[in-house]
């Protein structure tokens, strides 16, 4: 059992404060992502945990025992770097076998170990050589593979696969989903790439600025993003956003048309909506097509609603010429509202 | 000069019939860069040529006019030179105090560079430039308050004393010399290994050491050159216990041609061997990308 906790942790490089006061339970054998633009406090999030980095404040609970006095060696964790960090003076059995030499475990048990987390892994044909001999993503396998063999309680991964190219990295991510899967450890894994988040993650906890945004299933974030952050930073083009103006109770104008929303009580709301929540209609948004981008798969068309810039997502079978005005309408159970005051959504 | 002029003379094997005043000037360029190479290579190779030749000649040949332009191969002088009242016991000081020197300074100076590495602390920077700065010193203006103080303290005439003092001169180099190895060793191999169940102390250990070993041995061995090749603290703070470097300038004037010659040779070999031995490092001292 291996729950962590983390609980009101906060961490400041002299005058800079990187973390504030994050909380987060994450269940025994979950899949964490800690997702967000690079510099917003991840790996210092990451490195508390591991004892690489010690917090200003805040505790860490890992399966029920406070853990953020004791040394990385004493907190039951393994890590996965991300430039791979495997000895160079020890070969690929050697450097597996670490950990478990570390240990003082028997030969033979220390073989043993080797030898499955290597197979898993599938490098059993490299244990001999040193990592000099080994391409980055045998490098990495390597990594991966000495920190399973620890068989630790929890698995921290930063950024493990940012140096591989585009297509083992596919290859990978699947592969390692699997892996950890099986392994039945808990697991926390820091990417900047959503699409590894969404593709890997049990859940998410998106990022900003040193503070935890959101953090939910990958669906969720994607459907209900809880501040507007959230909604830009995930998905790809990323949601549109127009201005509403209170239209009385719990309806609201954009560009002119009406809609029903929430009965807040503020003078002016975001109206949020995914580029492929919009389908040409009868009645609905009048957009100016810009830019129009043929992707095979559909149609990117880039237009402008009401003076601000607007995305849509449409049918690769439709013909649209830039200059051209589109009448869009939003699938109504997929539009969001936010309060431009906090950001936060509004129900 | 005549061997520079010749080597840069030598025609391509293809000459260009129609070279364009570019070609031209590039090669007077090389021609300039050749003799520049040749005339400093001779700068320093000439001396130590003649000094082998002498040292492999009868004492006869070598106190004789002409000189010869090839060694005889005679183990005369060097026979004489060990037979020489006092040099034995000079070489044994040398080589005690050396060996002194180069423990002392990487068990002083590798946690210093090790230190200024791995950990972020205020004056950081001065403390680099101090290092340097300890240089700056002549140890002209040393000596007589050393010599006093080790009188005072007993220190005087011993190897310990006189090692106390090229430590000293070598501790800036080991310093730098290790600051650059360990910066060299990514700090992600030590905190890996912190996660895999090492102390700090077991990852130095274990990851740690064996990368850096090769350049500690050759920070230790500059250290022992420093040590071996000074004179002026070796002949001021040492009467009986003199070292080799200190012992031959004190015969300088009565000592024979050959004994000279011999000394001079044995002086100059280890520091050559050893500084060709260990050049990769420190080439990485002063940041030049060794190839
Ligand atoms: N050792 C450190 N000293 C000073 N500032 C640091 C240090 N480590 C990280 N930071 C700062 O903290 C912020 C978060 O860093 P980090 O956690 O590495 O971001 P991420 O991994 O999300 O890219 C950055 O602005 C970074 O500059
Ligand atoms: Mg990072």
């Amino acid at each position: 059992m291996a729950e962590i906790q983390i609980k009101n942790v906060a961490k400041t490089f002299g005058a800079y404060q990187a973390l504030h006061d994050i909380n987060l339970t994450i269940a025994d054998q979950e899949f964490m992502v800690l997702l967000g633009a690079s510099g917003c406090g991840k790996s210092t999030l990451l490195r508390i945990i591991a004892g690489l980095e010690t917090a200003t404040s805040g505790e860490v609970w890992i399966g029920g025992r406070r853990i953020d006095h004791l040394s990385p060696k004493d907190r039951g964790i393994a890590m996965v770097f991300q430039n791979y960090a495997v000895f160079p003076h020890l070969t690929v059995f050697e450097n597996i076998g670490f950990g478990l030499r570390m240990q003082k475990l028997p030969n033979d048990e220390v073989t043993r170990r080797v030898e499955r987390t290597a197979s898993l892994m599938h490098i059993d044909q490299l244990l001999k050589r040193y990592s000099g001999e080994l391409s980055g993503g045998q490098r990495q396998r390597v990594a991966v593979a000495r920190a399973l063999a620890m068989e630790p309680d929890v698995i921290l991964m930063d950024e493990p696969l940012s140096n591989l190219d585009a297509l083992l990295r596919m290859e990978m991510r699947a592969e390692l989903k699997g892996v950890l899967a099986e392994s039945k450890t808990t697991a926390i894994y820091v990417t900047h790439d959503q699409v590894e988040a969404m593709s890997m993650a049990d859940r998410i906890s998106v990022m900003h600025q040193g503070r935890i945004v959101q953090a939910a299933s990958p669906i969720e974030v994607y459907r209900n993003p809880s501040a507007e952050f959230v909604a830009s930073f995930i998905g790809n083009p990323p949601m549109n956003f127009l201005r509403a103006k209170p239209a009385g109770a719990g309806k609201w104008t954009v560009a002119g048309q009406l809609f029903d929303g929430p009965t807040a009580d503020k003078p002016e709301l975001q109206f949020a909506i995914r580029p492929e929540d919009m389908q040409p209609a009868a009645e609905g948004l009048k957009a100016t097509a810009k830019v129009v981008e043929p992707l095979g798969a559909h149609l990117l068309v880039t237009c402008e609603i009401d003076g601000s810039l607007f995305r849509a997502v449409l049918d690769s079978d439709m013909t649209v010429r830039p200059g051209e005005v589109l009448t869009l309408a939003p699938q109504s159970n997929r539009v969001r509202w936010f309060d431009p005051e906090t950001t936060l959504a509004v129900a | 000069m005549s061997q520079a002029s010749m080597a840069a003379s030598v025609p391509d094997p293809q000459p260009d019939p129609d070279a364009t005043p570019a070609t031209n000037t590039r090669s007077a360029g090389r021609f300039l860069y050749v003799s520049g190479v040749v005339l400093l290579c001779a700068w320093v190779i000439v001396p130590i040529y003649f000094l082998m030749i002498n040292t492999l000649s009868s004492p006869e040949t070598v106190n004789s006019f002409p000189k010869p332009f090839f060694p005889e191969f005679d183990l005369g002088s060097l026979t004489f030179f060990a037979g020489f009242a006092g040099m034995l016991s000079a070489l044994k000081n040398s080589v005690l105090v050396a060996g002194m020197t180069m423990v002392m300074s990487i068990v002083i100076g590798a946690p210093a560079g090790y230190a200024l590495s791995r950990f972020e602390f205020r004056g950081k920077g001065t403390f680099r430039l101090l290092i340097l700065l300890t240089r700056a010193f002549p140890l002209p203006l040393l000596a007589l308050p050393l010599a006093v103080m080790f009188i005072r303290t007993g220190l005087d005439d011993t190897a310990l004393g006189l090692a106390l003092v090229h430590t000293t001169l070598a501790i800036p180099f080991s310093v730098l010399i290790t600051f650059s190895l360990f910066s060299g060793i990514p700090i992600e191999l030590e905190e890996a290994a912190w996660t895999l169940g090492c102390t700090r102390l077991t990852a130095f250990q274990k990851v740690v050491l064996p990368l850096i070993l090769p350049g500690i041995t050759a920070s230790a061995i500059f250290a022992f050159v420093i040590s071996w090749n000074e004179v002026f603290a070796a002949a001021v703070l040492t009467i009986e216990n003199r070292t080799l470097t200190a012992f031959l300038l004190q015969n300088l004037d009565t000592s024979p041609l050959h004994l000279k010659f011999a000394g001079g040779f044995i002086l100059v070999v280890p520091a050559l061997i050893f500084i060709f031995a260990v050049r990769k490092y420190l080439f990485a001292m002063w940041g030049i990308a060794n190839r």
